[in-house]
């Protein structure tokens, strides 16, 4: 299990490297610069500018800079937001995307589990009918096109809720793009709660559960529901990936301060450090997610071994 | 149905040879059965067909009734503005623009049918580039086996824990394409690129499965060359699972490919997708909702549609994998 453990996290480092040294490749290949824009500065100006953030030096130099940033976890200062440095961005955006992305895994989590386990264990009826098609809508309608329908209705009709930007924590504005955003998490896991509910109630251990006298709810509760969840644990990790797409998407559409909103601009910015800062921010928490997946599967389910 | 009759002759064939006299059943006519009576998944298939139809000949046919193209903008600045479904520009009902106009005037229906061409075909091809990959790559690893497959397989474990999302971002941000042609064709790859790993890994699963079974060892002991051994022999009778994951993957890409459009990463103007009509729609949202409406829930109802058809090619073609 440590060996396991240690193999992972080691095989992490050269996995940032490559996809660092991809990002860095793509900025550079890129044609133009950040200082290529429509506000042409003066030659003297760049060449300064250029010196300040060691844009002069070779090109060696300044791989092997980035390389050493990512490796001390500061990548430096934001040439778009000057004077201020890319931990301080990240620092700004993350408790942002972090609030949507987590509520959305939790109420993902709450709806998906409890819909899926009671579509399974009440099959073919009308519940499981309207709450696969229901799932299978939710899979199928793109968050950006559920995002502005729950503004219109809720923000722009009923006017419950902001329709957009941020007020904090724990604030109205936080429950549209939660909702958006967990729509196609709820779905999912319904789904394979339920299927995996469905395999495991007919499997032989249910059935001694059954045949030393369990109740039907402590079967279900104990034994069953823990099986079934070992699809939606494995689901967890990979799709993080997901997680942070959506909120790319979901900060986007309610013009939120988050990191999916900075990345994208930093993107069109051609804000090298920033943009590297946050490809290896993001890179770093799925690689992470993955793992603890991986870990947390051996708990849950006593068969799994680590070779 | 059609994919699968076609897919299906190498199969008829071969094993008509081996028995002339009794007609069986086959897999793929029990399939057929199973799939024509999931009555979601033959509502899933109509759809598809209606609205893939509709956009390959809709642009064409609407042009000429009512001269309304994509990016046609009305001569006539009064009739530049937003007019909502089944409304002329005085207000009363004509049925012009069944979908209504966008705030430039142009008609939403031939925007949406044009954008489905466009969503449509960076689907399949991106799907196709995905498949060919995916496939070739799964079949040689499982097939060869051994070091050559450890090593192939622990690639793809690497590959699948890297951030690719992020990645294609800045791969299309940082480098757009000089020509509309070629933005297409950089989305093709990005998206297939990154979305064959699933199916190697099936592929190489079933090769696995199949490689050690007497045909294979008749096959070899006739000495038919490997690469034909994986193309003619395994792969044809992996086509199952193939197929099923294949019309999953189709909707995959097709979000993945709106959710580029809509950031504006995507299909670039003058050409639309349905990504980036949801993105424009989404922009006016306030003031002309339909603008958002239409594009997006034709296309919610085509992945919709895709994903219960490819739900029901499961259950049909393979009743082991059943998920109830």
């Amino acid at each position: 299990m440590l060996r396991f453990i240690i193999r992972r996290v080691v095989i992490i480092i050269p996995m940032l490297v490559i996809v660092i040294s991809l990002t860095w490749v793509l900025v550079r290949l890129a044609p133009g610069n950040f200082y290529t824009g429509e506000k042409k500065l003066a030659a003297g100006i760049e060449a300064n500018l250029r010196e300040k953030y060691g844009l002069n030096k070779p090109w060696y130099v300044q791989y092997g800079k980035v390389l050493m940033n990512a490796a001390r976890l500061d990548f430096g200062n934001s040439l778009k937001y000057e004077g201020q440095s890319v931990s301080q961005i990240l620092w700004r955006g993350l408790p942002v995307s972090a609030a949507v992305g987590v509520s959305a895994y939790l109420i993902a989590l709450i709806v998906g589990i409890s819909t899926g386990a009671l579509s399974a264990l009440k099959q073919n009826s009308w519940i499981d009918y309207s709450s696969m098609t229901l799932a299978m809508l939710g899979i199928s309608i793109p968050n950006f096109v559920l995002g502005p329908l729950l503004v219109l209705v809720f923000s722009l009709t009923l006017f419950w809720f902001p329709p957009a930007l941020w007020d904090g924590f724990p604030s109205r504005s936080l429950v549209l793009p939660a909702l958006t955003l967990s729509a196609i998490y709820i779905s999912y896991i319904a789904r394979l709660t339920r299927s995996g509910m469905l395999e495991i109630m007919r499997s032989d251990y249910i059935r001694t559960a059954r045949a030393k006298g369990l109740s039907e709810g402590q079967v279900v509760m104990r034994h069953a529901l823990r099986g079934s969840l070992l699809p939606v644990v494995s689901f967890s990790g990979p799709e993080l990936a997901f997680l942070i797409t959506g909120t790319v998407v979901v900060e986007k559409v309610f013009a939120l301060p988050g990191l999916g909103n900075y990345f994208i601009n930093a993107c069109f910015n051609r804000d090298e450090p920033l943009i590297i800062g946050i490809v290896a921010f993001m890179s770093i928490t799925v690689l992470a997610f993955n793992l603890l997946v991986d870990i947390a599967y051996g708990f849950i389910d006593p068969r799994i071994r680590y070779s | 149905m059609e994919l699968i009759s076609r897919l299906a002759i190498p199969m008829t064939d071969e094993s008509s040879a081996a028995n002339e006299v009794i007609e069986g059943s086959s897999l793929w006519r029990d399939a057929r059965r199973r799939l024509l009576r999931n009555k979601l998944a033959v509502f899933g298939m109509v759809a598809v067909m209606v609205i893939a139809l509709a956009s390959i000949v809709g642009p064409a046919l609407l042009s000429k009734w009512t001269g309304s193209a994509y990016d046609s903008i009305p001569r006539d600045s009064s009739l530049t503005k937003a007019f909502a479904p089944f409304r002329g520009p005085a207000g009363q009902f004509s049925w012009a623009h069944p979908m209504g106009t966008d705030n430039a005037g142009r008609d939403i229906l031939a925007r949406v049918l044009s954008g489905g061409q466009i969503s449509l075909m960076v689907a399949l091809i991106a799907t196709l580039v995905s498949l060919v990959i995916g496939v070739s790559y799964g079949a040689f690893a499982g097939y060869l086996g051994g070091r050559i497959d450890d090593l192939m397989m622990r690639i793809v474990d690497v590959l699948y824990s890297l951030p690719y999302v992020i990645i294609v971002i800045v791969l299309l941000a940082l480098l757009p394409a000089k020509t509309p042609t070629g933005q297409l064709t950089q989305l093709f790859v990005a998206l297939g690129a990154v979305s064959w790993l699933n199916m190697a890994r099936i592929v190489r699963g079933q090769i696995i499965s199949l490689k050690n079974q007497e045909f294979v060892l008749a096959a070899r002991a006739t000495g038919v060359s490997t690469p034909r051994i994986i193309f003619r022999h395994l792969v044809p009778n992996a086509l199952g699972p193939v197929i099923v994951y294949t019309t999953l993957t189709i909707p995959t890409i097709m979000l993945s490919e709106a959710f580029l459009s809509f950031l504006g990463l995507g299909v670039r103007p003058p050409r639309v997708s349905w990504g980036s009509l949801a993105a424009e729609g989404a922009q006016n949202l306030a003031v002309y909702p339909w603008q958002l409406i239409f594009p997006g829930l034709t296309m919610a109802l085509m992945l919709f549609s895709l994903n219960f058809l490819g739900d029901g090619l499961r259950d049909a073609l393979d009743p082991q994998m059943r998920k109830d």
